[in-house]
């Protein structure tokens, strides 16, 4: 037996967003963002996209580049700090912007993920984080249900991959992407080093490639990848 | 301020330094003083800041700024991070506030109409931590207190504070409300208290000061 071949050129993947679709986008930051799919996107030109990313990276990086060109309609997120851009665009109402916690927003993809359909949290409660979400009395005390979260599409990066779709990632560029890997219906990962099947040891994968549909391998990386000169 | 912030940290804790001054008390310990420092974005173990040209490009902290790892540091996934923070295994966080309450509400990630760029992981860190202490200038930049009878901003979390080392004092919070624990060297107890819009309880006896 053989595991099948999963390796697809960034355009062949990328056409399987439509408009109106929700894209999952990994990393935090610089690190694990896939800054060469979120271009193979803009140039794609799916509109009215739903966006679920930590945070928007900074202005002229990464998920900028989206609401620059005007794809984004909606963004799930938990930080926009470091893009006053992304600030802009939501306070001018020209992007719909939902903030979660960081660690629910994390939990809510995981239980995407996992086949659930949400979970009990108390975070939030007694704040407007709360308002307007569905509570239940539970365990003795308050409890926020909060809802699972799917994507069509999940655009990844992995530092090392195989054929099938095996992904390893490294340092904080992990984050979100082992989570996004597995609450998509369609994933994409593109990765720095792609290595022949059997080279990356079953012990080593953080995931598994059964949950990954499509494997592209970068060239040269571009300088939004590198160390940002602040 | 922040030397005085960093004798908070007990051997052995797991510890969450929020952006902005918290971060800074790292530079106040030991080299070899036996602590696990935890960041949002999936690291327990963080080792020194690292200027741009010795950084690695996947590896910061959650406020961005590149860090190293130590002997036994170890990368998870978010939710990881989050369920380590959400279960009680992070014995103390320091954070930042725009306010703070006499019954220990924090205030301290938006503004209405000024300021509102998302809670990121500051809700959870704040709501779970076994103990939470704010690091903050005592009044704002236009000289209004920041401890406050109640919060006017939305809040982060309800009554979760223990502890505030500010630039005039230490001060705890207690059932009763804000108690004065320490002073810094040339400030006077008058002078904390015409600062603090709360009422603070000083004990009779002489108070240290940092």
């Amino acid at each position: 037996m053989k595991l099948p071949n999963k390796q697809s050129s960034m355009e062949e993947a990328i056409a399987n967003i439509k408009d109106g679709d929700t894209v999952m986008l990994g990393g935090f930051g610089v690190p694990g963002t896939p800054f060469a799919l979120i271009h193979a996107l803009v140039r794609h030109g799916a509109r009215d996209l739903t966006i679920i990313k930590n945070d928007a990276n900074e202005p002229n990086m990464g998920v900028d580049h989206l609401l620059q060109s005007g794809l984004v309609a909606r963004l799930i997120t938990t930080h926009l700090g470091l893009n006053g851009h992304a600030i802009e665009l939501m306070n001018s109402g020209m992007i719909k912007v939902e903030f979660n916690a960081q660690g629910i927003l994390a939990e809510r993809i995981r239980a995407g993920g996992a086949g659930l359909g949400g979970f009990l949290s108390d975070i939030g409660i007694g704040t407007e984080l709360a308002q307007g979400k569905q509570v239940i009395e539970f365990g003795g005390k308050t409890q926020i249900i909060e809802p699972a979260l799917r994507a069509d599409v999940a655009l990844l990066h992995a530092a090392r991959a195989d054929s099938f779709g095996n992904l390893a990632y490294v340092a904080t560029a992990q984050n979100f992407n082992p989570l996004m890997a597995m609450a998509a219906d369609c994933v994409i990962a593109e990765v720095e080093t792609l290595l022949p099947l059997g080279r990356l040891a079953p012990d080593d994968i953080h995931t598994a490639g059964v949950f990954v549909d499509h494997v592209t391998e970068l060239g040269a990386l571009s300088e939004e990848y590198a160390v940002v000169q602040r | 301020m922040i030397a005085r912030a960093a004798r908070e940290i007990q051997p052995g804790m797991v510890v969450n330094l929020g952006i902005g001054l918290p971060t800074k008390v790292v530079n106040h310990l030991p080299a070899d003083f036996p602590v696990c420092l935890h960041t949002e974005n999936g690291l327990a173990g963080i080792g020194p800041t690292l200027p741009p040209e010795q950084a690695d490009r996947n590896l910061i902290d959650a406020g961005g700024a590149y860090v190293s790892t130590i002997p036994g540091s170890a990368f998870f996934d978010s939710a990881t991070s989050f369920a380590l923070v959400r279960s009680g295994r992070l014995d103390l966080t320091m954070l930042g506030a725009f306010e703070v309450a006499a019954n220990g509400d924090l205030a301290n990630w938006k503004i209405p109409g000024k300021f509102s760029p998302g809670v990121g992981g500051g809700i959870e860190l704040a709501q779970k931590a076994r103990r939470v202490v704010v690091l903050t200038t005592h009044t704002d930049r236009a000289g209004n207190p920041k401890l406050k009878d109640h919060c006017r901003l939305p809040l982060t979390a309800r009554g979760c504070v223990g502890r505030i080392f500010t630039d005039m004092a230490v001060i705890d919070v207690g059932p009763d409300g804000f108690h004065l624990v320490e002073t810094a060297q040339g400030v006077s107890v008058a002078e904390i208290k015409e600062a603090t819009d709360a009422v603070l309880t000083v004990p009779d006896t002489t108070l240290p000061s940092f």
